[in-house]
């Protein structure tokens, strides 16, 4: 089988796939057991699977394994952990901006990315930074409180 | 803990001894299907609700779960006000048919005044048989002691006693006392308390484990292969189609089809790739019949569900006479995450892990369909995606249960997106025909609602696979309490509601979020508005002197005040600003006409160039009596407005002949964060009073505020959902 060696959360790793276009996702939550980022919808719409790659926000229910290789991910694992939040997950918790969770590491990953590329948003970048990110128990204006308290910080 | 060591400690000595890291059950690999762990299961004894172990510790039992909105810290809360504890020593068990007593299923509202009252009742017993085992300990009577922080001491100082010395790991044996005293809420020291929620770390770090996530060794993926038409048959299956996925086994029983595989990425691709020949089939009316359809379906019965005065004599009388038309479509719960569940069947028995909410009945429809018995059928409950009611969970359980049995191997089975679109049992289409009368002051004097509804019938919902496979099964439909809130809740002495129960619906239904009485409060708040307006009155001064209940006159006057309304009737006067035309609207209503009163306010702006609704702010206030986490019930009523602005905004499930074609978020769109308005909640907290559950009365009013709204802009009335810019455009070039 095909073997892909890439960086993950700053360690290497060596995965095989018996399909080049598995997509990452699938690789993340099984051969990695990593089950931060979640399959919502498999069509890049709602972002639950959302990892960075290089530190950009990618849709990993559709990136292929295969370009993956020799590339740096990072998944909601990788930043803190429940003791040791990173900044953009403690700011989640402070204001409780998870009903169900299920969309809660797509919303934090956006964030950490809209936040290194626009450290002190207004509401309006904010609302625009998450805009390609679906919520259904309708956690937005948590969500949003979130992102601009993890701003300030 | 494994299993083979908590059944041996359960059964040693009749001691309970469960206990669990961070709050949360540890599911061990391999647990066999035995439904009997010894643990006491009646819903009478004290100890099938909690177990107090010799740490001090506490570990709490229920049938009812946490789907996302706050019960598993709102419950630890009441229980540890009673028990004298503090909410960290607390762990949950929630809905595991082994382990937690069967005190009802999760919906409805009843999390808190059910299920949470259920566990108050039984820590309030325990409370009182701690005072007496620290009596006899410390050689003080009952009554000169408290417990405080998980002693039992006397009140006037001094040496106290552990109680998980007290008990530690031991059986009360006590029934629940339904009449042991509750703590004076002038003391309470944890409810009212915004409490931090215990799964919201893990959830924001990745370690939360939902049942999506829930593995276990020898376990295969499946995927079911749905027909292209809902009534269509199975004619052939193509197998060299999938030769080139590697460790693939086809699984078909009559007409239900899927696949299973170790890797789940091959069970995604072999189920996406598989050939198969289906029979034609087109039993539906589409979208464009639907309403002919209800109208001309077959009727089962009517009933009067409200029947006072005479208001046909009462209408034809009346100064001014309306009549009006309201609709709401099929929607989808539309869960961010598909439905999964994992089955491992085995010849003794069978273990479920599902996110079902109601693990007790879903056991006890799967062992019926499957022929197991219930003591041989274990049903866990972990967390999924927010599920609304019910979605798909219980049709993606029995299709693990199929696959499972057929593969001989645990099976966990992920739907895909367009299955749970396509697939989940929808909410019902609501069709409602008001009749209003007002006499020369503008006061209601007839009101009269029939309402087309498909028939509750009682029994189990059919599942999708177990249809599939021709296994025979109960059909019922239900949808849940859906016919309430049809009347005004204003003076009226003429009012008859009407149900004409139609005997089919086009797609299946399940309960959906407050079922029927957010469309139901969208026709009679939406009509109030339309005899307010008519008769030249502000729309909330209309409301008020209709009311003489002190409850719904504060929440109707804090969230006028809150978005500083200006006395006037709709709709405005004031011309629009470039494009833009501004408005603002109200609706109040009384959940179930019994439960919580709630009270909102919109404001919105309609471009009247692309008939885009925007919503600007939204206020409402709350009181569903006692408030046990006022941050977590701010969470769900700012969630219970935002959902529901979506469905009344975008959401309509769209099918042809043959099936649901609005498949995935592009056909089926949901609200997005540019569109979230601002919320102001103003919680109005009854200590006296019991609490109520506030999941869904905060949903009902919101279309009405909105529609209202858009009229007070505009003055167009919408009455269909969802308020789309091209209905909108419709409506505006109309008039």
């Amino acid at each position: 089988m095909p073997k892909y060696n890439f960086q993950l959360n700053g360690r290497p790793v060596m995965v095989e796939s018996w399909d080049p276009a598995q997509p990452l996702l699938y690789v993340l939550r099984n051969a990695l057991s990593l089950h931060g980022a979640k399959f919502g919808c498999g069509l890049a719409q709602c972002g639950a699977c959302t990892v960075l790659i290089e530190g950009r926000t990618q849709r990993s229910c559709v990136f292929p394994v295969r370009q993956v290789a020799g590339r740096a991910v990072t998944t909601l694992e990788g930043l803190g952990t429940p003791e040791k939040p990173d900044p953009v997950q403690a700011a989640f918790i402070a204001q409780q901006a998870a009903q169900c969770g299920y969309c809660t590491n797509g919303m934090i990953m956006a964030a950490k990315s809209l936040l290194n590329q626009t450290p002190k948003p207004t509401l309006d970048q904010v609302k625009q930074g998450l805009a390609g990110n679906l919520c259904r128990c309708g956690t937005h204006t948590r969500i949003v409180q979130a992102v601009m308290l993890a701003a300030k910080a | 803990m494994n299993n083979v060591s908590r059944r041996d400690l359960l059964r040693r000595g009749g001691a309970v001894v469960v206990s669990f890291a961070l709050g949360f059950p540890k599911r061990a690999a391999g647990q066999g299907p035995n439904g009997d762990l010894g643990k006491s299961l009646d819903p009478h004894e004290v100890d099938s609700f909690l177990a107090v172990h010799t740490d001090g510790s506490v570990t709490l039992y229920t049938s009812h779960v946490d789907v996302g909105v706050g019960l598993r810290i709102a419950m630890r809360q009441m229980a540890a006000e009673e028990l004298g504890i503090p909410v960290e020593r607390i762990a949950m068990v929630e809905g595991d048919t082994a382990l937690t007593p069967d005190h009802g299923g999760t919906g409805g509202s009843t999390g808190i005044p059910r299920g949470a009252v259920d566990v108050r009742q039984a820590a309030a017993t325990a409370r009182q048989a701690f005072l007496k085992l620290g009596a006899v300990q410390l050689q003080r009577p009952a009554a000169e002691l408290t417990i405080v922080d998980g002693q039992v001491r006397p009140t006037a100082g001094g040496e106290g006693v552990d109680i998980g010395k007290l008990i530690g790991d031991r059986r009360f044996s006590l029934k629940v006392d339904p009449k042991a005293p509750l703590k004076d809420p002038t003391t309470y020291s944890l409810v009212g308390k915004p409490l931090l929620r215990p799964d919201v770390p893990a959830k924001c770090t990745g370690k939360h484990v939902y049942v999506q996530d829930f593995s276990m060794p020898g376990m295969l993926h499946g995927r079911v292969i749905r027909p292209p038409a809902i009534g269509a048959k199975l004619l052939s299956v193509d197998e060299s189609s999938i030769r080139s996925i590697p460790d693939v086994r086809v699984v078909r029983i009559e007409n239900f089809l899927g696949v299973v595989a170790a890797d789940e990425w091959a069970a995604v691709r072999a189920a996406r790739e598989l050939k198969a020949t289906w029979s034609e089939w087109q039993g539906l009316p589409g979208n464009d019949g639907l309403e002919r359809f209800i109208r001309d379906g077959a009727v089962d019965r009517h009933q009067d569900l409200v029947n006072r005065g005479d208001p046909v004599a009462a209408l034809s009388t009346a100064a001014k006479q309306f009549s009006s038309t309201y609709e709401w479509p099929l929607q989808s719960h539309a869960s961010l995450g598909p439905s999964c569940a994992v089955a491992d069947v085995r010849a003794d028995g069978a273990t479920v892990w599902t996110s079902t909410q109601g693990t007790h009945g879903l056991r006890a429809n799967l062992s019926k369909i499957f022929a197991i018995p219930e003591d041989k059928l274990r049903v866990i409950y972990l967390d999924g995606s927010g599920s609304y009611g019910g979605n798909g969970n219980d049709d993606a359980a029995a299709d693990a249960v199929l696959l499972s049995k057929a593969a001989g191997k645990p099976v966990r089975v992920q739907w895909m997106r367009h299955d749970e679109h396509g697939w989940d049992p929808k909410g019902p289409a609501q069709l409602l025909d008001l009749r209003g009368g007002i006499d020369a002051e503008g006061r209601i004097v007839a009101w009269e609602t029939q309402m087309w509804l498909p028939t509750g019938t009682p029994g189990n919902r059919p599942i999708l696979g177990v249809d599939a496979a021709g296994i025979a099964q109960s059909h019922g439909q239900g949808a849940g309490q859906i016919t309430q809130n049809g009347d005004p809740p204003y003076a009226a002495s003429n009012v008859r509601v009407t149900v004409h129960w139609i005997k089919e619906t086009p797609l299946r239904i399940s309960n959906l979020r407050a079922p029927g009485k957010i469309a139901n409060t969208f026709a009679v708040e939406s009509f109030t508005d339309e005899l307010a307006s008519a008769a030249g009155i502000d729309p909330v001064a209309f409301r008020l002197r209709g009311l003489t209940d002190p409850r719904a006159i504060e929440v109707i006057k804090r969230a006028a005040d809150m978005i500083g309304w200006q006395a006037r009737p709709s709709p405005s006067a004031v011309t629009a600003q470039g494009n833009l035309l501004t408005g603002r609207g109200f609706a109040y209503m009384r959940y179930k006409q019994a439960e919580n009163y709630v009270a909102m306010a919109m404001e919105v702006t309609v471009d009247r160039t692309s008939g885009k609704i925007n919503v600007q702010r939204v206020t409402c206030a709350h009181d569903c009596g006692l408030v046990i986490n006022p941050d977590s019930l701010r969470n769900q009523i700012e969630g219970s407005i935002v959902q529901t602005l979506s469905r009344a905004l975008h959401e309509e499930v769209k099918f042809d002949r043959s099936r649901v074609t609005s498949i995935d978020w592009a056909s089926y769109p949901i609200l997005t964060f540019p569109e979230m308005p601002a919320i102001e909640v103003a919680l109005i907290d009854r200590p006296t009073l019991p609490p109520l559950g506030a999941g869904e009365a905060s949903t009902a009013p919101v279309a009405a505020a909105l529609g209202n709204a858009v009229f007070d802009a505009t003055g167009l009335r919408l009455r269909a959902v969802p308020f789309t810019p091209a209905r909108v455009m419709a409506g505006l070039m109309r008039s």
